[in-house]
Formats: structure tokens, sequence, C-alpha cells
């Protein structure tokens, strides 16, 4: 007998919808975060997609802070173009509140079933006679618990991938070193978001606005360590310098987030990595609550599928690889190489694709149109992102 | 001797510099960061990929 079949490191939505999923199929789950409150401090500039969004829990007003329309993309000579939130890609759709989300979402969890304790840590893991030891340290207190299973839903620090020797480690041309700051008394649009792109902005990253309500909006930028010459913070308030002088700053946002691609495998005996964790994140976008939904729901039913057979082994657990891959693995791979053949165009040829299609009309703007003008304007820059546009 | 130093007024306990770190010589805390000497290489990972430059190498 073991304390827990399930012990989910970390509640963040990745680890909040695993301990969900795994209480319902009627498992016993221990969900536990290190921090004292869930969801603070945010590291997210938490747009996402409705469609996404809503395949696990009902949009609800109380952490809903803005709905998004459309998106403007602004050049490093500052040509602009406007797409509809549908045909950008969709990574738009709601502005959430975290703090509020996070917690709502553990909630979800707890009346599922699931204990959950906050201020308490996984210090390690042990595997031993095909169970899994997990040392926690709650509210200082040291102790250790057992468990069939262990989701390490541990964010882009894991240390769970760490100890079970799944190497997740990001090189520098991995991660986009992040900071945003929460700012009022700006002029924008409350129901468009903004990208700010080019070399001249954020070297491998970009400048993003996403409005919180009519009066505040996340200001934020991420860079590639690989290829930026200062820290993120740096370039951000050289931006807000010249762009948004009179803004005023009510919070800062610090953040990793992992751009890496596919990973090989996100199991081991006993573990399976969900999120940010298991580097979810779309490398183009740095989008990864709704991935890391995904993933916690499949690694939920996996490990119900697991306790149900008794087999807790690496083998066994690959089915959630060949789940989480079929979802959404082939768009990492995709998406990481999209990003590489982007880092490579100069600003100028930014500012001439912008320009491009800046006369179109929103309506008629869309992915295949875009693709459509590049053809006619810039046959060679075409010719070397066919497979990506067609 | 070289080392690894974290100024703790500017970092935003954020865990970017643990996702780079190779050597597993650094851990954070709820808001804390932990160094592991022994361990550190010195390689500049995490001192290049912190977002607020928090951290230094230091005599
Ligand atoms: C600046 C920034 C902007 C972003 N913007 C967006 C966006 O607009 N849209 C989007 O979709 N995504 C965005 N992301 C990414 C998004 O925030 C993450 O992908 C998402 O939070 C991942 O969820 P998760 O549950 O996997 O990890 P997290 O939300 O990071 O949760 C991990 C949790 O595990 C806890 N933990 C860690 N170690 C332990 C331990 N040993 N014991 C117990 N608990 C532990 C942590 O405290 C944390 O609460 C952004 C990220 C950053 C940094
Ligand atoms: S990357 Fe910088 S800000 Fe983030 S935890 Fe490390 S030292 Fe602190
Ligand atoms: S300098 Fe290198 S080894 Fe030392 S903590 Fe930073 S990343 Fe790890």
């Amino acid at each position: 007998m073991t304390d827990y079949d399930v012990i989910v490191v970390g509640a963040g939505p990745s680890g909040s919808i695993s301990a969900k999923t795994c209480a319902e199929k009627g498992l016993s789950v221990l969900l536990i975060e290190k921090r004292q409150e869930i969801g603070v401090p945010v590291r997210c500039a938490e747009g996402v997609s409705k469609k996404g969004l809503e395949r696990f829990v009902k949009p609800d007003e109380k952490w809903i802070a803005s709905e998004i329309e459309r998106a403007e993309i602004i050049s490093p000579s500052s040509h602009r173009v406007v797409l509809s939130a549908e045909k950008a890609g969709n990574e738009v759709g709601y502005v959430l509140e975290r703090k509020v989300f996070d917690r709502y979402l553990a909630m979800l969890a707890s009346r599922a079933g699931s204990n959950v304790l906050t201020k308490t840590s996984a210090v390690y893991i042990k595997r031993e006679n095909g169970i899994v030891r997990v040392g926690i340290r709650s509210m200082g207190e040291e102790e250790e618990l057992t468990a069939k299973i262990v989701i390490g839903a541990d964010g882009v620090e894991s240390r769970v991938a760490k100890w079970v020797g799944i190497d997740t480690t990001l090189k520098l041309n991995e991660i986009e070193s992040c900071v945003q700051y929460l700012m009022t008394n700006i002029d924008f649009d409350p129901s468009t978001t903004y990208f700010w792109i080019g070399k001249k902005y954020a070297p491998g990253g970009y400048i993003w606005l996403f409005p919180k309500g009519k009066d505040s909006a996340n200001v934020g930028i991420g860079v590639m360590p690989a290829l930026a010459e200062r820290d993120a913070k740096w370039y951000l308030d050289r931006f807000l310098k010249e762009n948004f002088p009179e803004g005023e700053i009510v919070e800062v946002v610090v953040g990793g987030v992992p751009v890496k691609g596919a990973i090989d495998t996100a199991v081991s005996d006993n573990v399976m990595l969900v999120g940010d964790a298991a580097r979810h994140t779309d490398p183009i976008t740095g989008g990864g609550i709704v991935n890391g939904m995904i993933a916690g729901y499949l690694a939920g039913l996996t490990a119900y599928e697991a306790v149900e057979s008794g087999d807790f082994s690496e083998r066994f657990l690959r089915r959630y690889d060949e789940r989480w891959k079929a979802e959404f693995g082939e768009s990492l791979v995709r998406n990481k190489k999209l990003q590489e053949k982007m880092l490579k165009l100069e600003d100028s040829v930014l500012d001439r694709l912008i320009e491009s299609v800046k006369g179109i009309p929103i309506e008629e703007m869309s992915v295949k149109r875009l693709a459509y003008e590049i053809f006619k304007k810039h046959p060679r820059l075409f010719w070397d992102l066919r497979e990506f546009i067609i | 001797m070289k080392r690894l130093a974290v100024n703790r007024y500017k970092c935003g306990y954020c865990g970017a510099c643990v996702a780079v770190c190779k050597f597993d010589a650094n851990e954070l805390i709820e808001t804390y960061l932990e160094i592991y000497e022994d361990r550190c290489t010195l390689c500049m990972a995490c001192v290049k990929t912190c977002p607020m430059n928090a951290l230094e190498v230091v005599e």
C-alpha cells in the first residue's frame, strides 16, 4: 500500500488539471505546491485561445480580464498589420487573471477529491520496489510519502526531471528570458493585442502588449540569451522610454519560457512530466497554458490506466508520450524549425514583409493571403518558408 | 576565489537560471535562489539568461 496513488508536484495549470483528472477517475491524489499562494507570483502574459481554454473549463468572468478580437504586428520601422484573432493562429482570445485562474483550477482538483498542500515542496524522489518515495518539506516539516506515480508539473525550473534523469536542461537558444510590467497610464485598444517584432526591439523574441481591461496592460519582452547582448529588462526599459514614457508600473513579472521544441520522452519509471516541466510551450508564441492543460489531462488518464493494470513502468507510461505527441508534438517540432528560420530574417526584410501586406483589409487578412503576398513580392523568402505556409 | 553571486535586490525569483544549469548547481526555494558552489562550474549560462541581470561572478 502507498500513501497515495498519485502525487502531483506543482499546482500550475498542468498540475491542477493532472490532479483533477486523476481524482475524477477515482485515484487518491495529493497536489503539492511550493509557493504559499497558488498562482502568485504570476509568470505569464496571460493570453489564451478561446477554443483551447474552453476544452477544459467554462469561461468565468472572475478570471477573464479581457476579450481579444484582433492582433496588431509592428515591424522594426513601425509598419503595422492587423490580423483578426481567429486568423492570427488563435493564440489570442482571452487575457486571463492568472492569480485567480490558477487558484480556480486547484480548487477544481480539490473538489474532484484531491488533497492539496501549499508551501510544500518536493525535495527528492527515490524509486524502490516499483513505487516512489517522495520527500516533501511542508511548512518547514520534512516528511516522506509514498506513491505509485509522480506527475512532475513543476514548471520551467523542474527538478523532478533532473531527479529521474530526463535531460530537459535548456540551452541558450532554447529559452526566452522574459520581463513584463503591468502598466497603467498608457494608450491601447482594449480588444487588441500588440506584437513588436525584430532584432531592434527584442533579439530572438518579441515585445507584447496584452490588455487587462481598459486601464492596464501586460507589456513584456522575451529575448533569447544566445542572441541578446543585454538582459531582457534592459531591452524592455529602452522600448518603454521611447514608446510609453508616461506609463506607470504597478507589477513586475519575471520568467523563463522554454522554446526547445519537442523532447524525446517525458516519462521514466513511475514518473510523467507535464507542461513547462516537459517543455511543452510553443516555440513561436511562448504560449504554454493550453498545451500544459492538455498534457495534464493525458497524464491523468494514463496514470489511471497504469493504476488499473498495476504497471508503472516506463514502458507502460510511454503511451503518455504517444498521446501528447499526437496532440501537439508535431507542432512543437515545426514551430521550432520556423522559429530558427524567422530568427535569420534581417529587420529590413521584416519591414518589407509587413509593409507589403499592410494595405489589405482586415477581413481579408489570413495566413493564406499573407503567404500569397509574400510569394508575389519576395519569391526567395517564400521558397525558404514554403513548408510552413503551404 | 571566483564564485557566482546573486543580487537579491534584483532577483525576481523566476527559475530561468535553474532551467539552464547543466550542473544542478542552483535551486529556487520559493523566493530564495540557492547556489551550490561546490557544483557550480562558472559556465555563465545562468548569468546570460537572467532577465534581471541579478547574477554575476565575483572574487
Ligand atoms: C513572461 C511570460 C509570459 C507568458 N505568457 C504566456 C501567455 O500569454 N500565454 C500562455 O499560454 N503562456 C504564457 N507563458 C507560459 C506559461 O506561463 C506557462 O507555460 C504555464 O504557466 C505552464 O504551466 P505549468 O503548470 O506547466 O507550470 P507553472 O505554471 O510554472 O507551475 C509550476 C508550479 O510548480 C511549482 N513547483 C516547482 N517546483 C516545485 C517543487 N519542487 N515542489 C512543489 N512545487 C513546485 C511552482 O511553484 C509553480 O507554481 C508565459 C510565460 C512567461 C514567463
Ligand atoms: S534567473 Fe535571475 S531573476 Fe530569475 S531566479 Fe535566477 S537570478 Fe533570480
Ligand atoms: S554558472 Fe553555470 S554551473 Fe554555475 S549555477 Fe550558473 S549555470 Fe549552473
